[in-house]
């Protein structure tokens, strides 16, 4: 990959004398990631066609882990940490995260929701008169609510951030706006993740 | 900053999402049994009502950017179609049937437009045509 300079951004913030920002040359949606979705894809739906509780627990287990550890490490480590660095390292590092992040969470939230609805289905736990009916409703409720505030605020700010970066003179402060609306939401989603390893904790124990 | 004025587009299409959603979990809540599903369309009407007048008053802005918005909101709409379309399979791996699987596949499909509809204006209402011409000033 080639690296452009663009000249320095005369803007309220940025000094006349500035120097370039490097802005490293990426895909808004990295090709080779779309064929490693395709797959999971597939494999959500040969694990749903066998209904077998092996590979529905392993793709509902480990894509609700990867969700669940990105959010929490998004929102409470590397947000913060996003948030203080000076705007070159920042966009060196947003063009690196962000592309790979539009590929990895559309999949990693559609393997967990349609195989943790097969998985509770296969298990019974989406009955009413299950036991742990309530713990399952309870997870739909803060999924809901995750999901509402993922596809409202973070993923919007995701794709138009990286678009920003790819025009011929980038705003720093339409950056600057959206990766705070960015880094914000993944905070929310990070804490509201924890209420998910409450739950499915207890969902696991009986 | 672009400081145009723009309607109300994100928070009328979180609150179309958010009444989906709720619809979603009142229906799956309940299933595999009998549920009566008057709350779940009355949320499915209300959700596509917000829709409908979100895309409405995008016509209604002047000069918005359709070309910035559709070049994202295609992609995106192949994307989330195809994301509709494994939880739908989910749902008809199990033998959902009636009014139920209506409810939820128009639910869906509001998601599966309303996404789209989203990325696309997020994107064109930063648009600044100036930006485009290489030496120009940005904002």
């Amino acid at each position: 990959m080639t690296d452009v300079a663009i000249p320095p951004i005369e803007l309220h913030e940025a000094p006349p004398a500035s120097p370039p920002i490097e802005i490293p040359d990426f895909e808004i949606v990295p090709r080779a990631g779309l064929v490693f979705a395709a797959v999971a894809a597939v494999a959500l739906i040969a694990a749903i066609e066998s209904n077998k509780l092996w590979p529905l627990e392993f793709l509902h287990v480990s894509a609700g882990a990867a969700w669940t550890i990105i959010d929490l490490f998004l929102g409470l480590v590397l947000g913060p940490i996003m948030g203080a660095m000076p705007v070159p390292a920042r966009i060196q590092f947003t063009t690196r995260l962000m592309p790979k992040m539009v590929v990895i969470m559309p999949i990693a939230v559609t393997l967990t929701l349609a195989a943790g609805w097969q998985l509770s289905t296969h298990l019974g736990t989406n009955l009413t008169v299950h036991p742990d009916h309530g713990w399952v409703v309870a997870s739909m409720i803060v999924v809901g609510v995750m999901s509402v505030i993922a596809l409202g605020f973070l993923e919007p700010a995701n794709i138009a951030v990286l678009i920003e970066l790819k025009k011929p003179r980038p705003n720093p402060e339409v950056i600057e706006h959206l990766m705070k609306r960015f880094v914000y939401s993944a905070g929310v989603l990070g804490l509201m993740q924890v209420a998910t390893l409450v739950i499915m904790t207890k969902l696991g124990s009986g | 900053m672009n400081e145009r004025k723009y309607p109300p587009v994100t928070g009328i299409a979180m609150t179309s999402l958010g009444l989906i959603v709720a619809g979603g979990i009142y229906l799956s809540a309940h299933l595999p049994q009998h549920v009566p599903i008057g709350p779940a369309v009355v949320l499915l009407v209300l959700s596509a009502l917000l829709m409908a007048y979100n895309i409405y008053s995008l016509t209604r802005v002047k000069d918005f950017p359709w070309d910035r918005f559709f070049a994202v909101a295609k992609w995106s709409l192949l994307a989330y179609l195809v994301i509709a379309g494994l939880i739908e399979y989910a749902f008809l791996h199990n033998h959902l049937r009636g009014g139920p699987l209506v409810v939820l596949t128009l639910s869906l499909l509001i998601f599966a437009i309303h996404v789209p509809t989203l990325l696309g204006f997020t994107v064109a209402r930063y648009y600044d045509p100036e930006q485009e011409v290489a030496g120009a000033p940005a904002a």
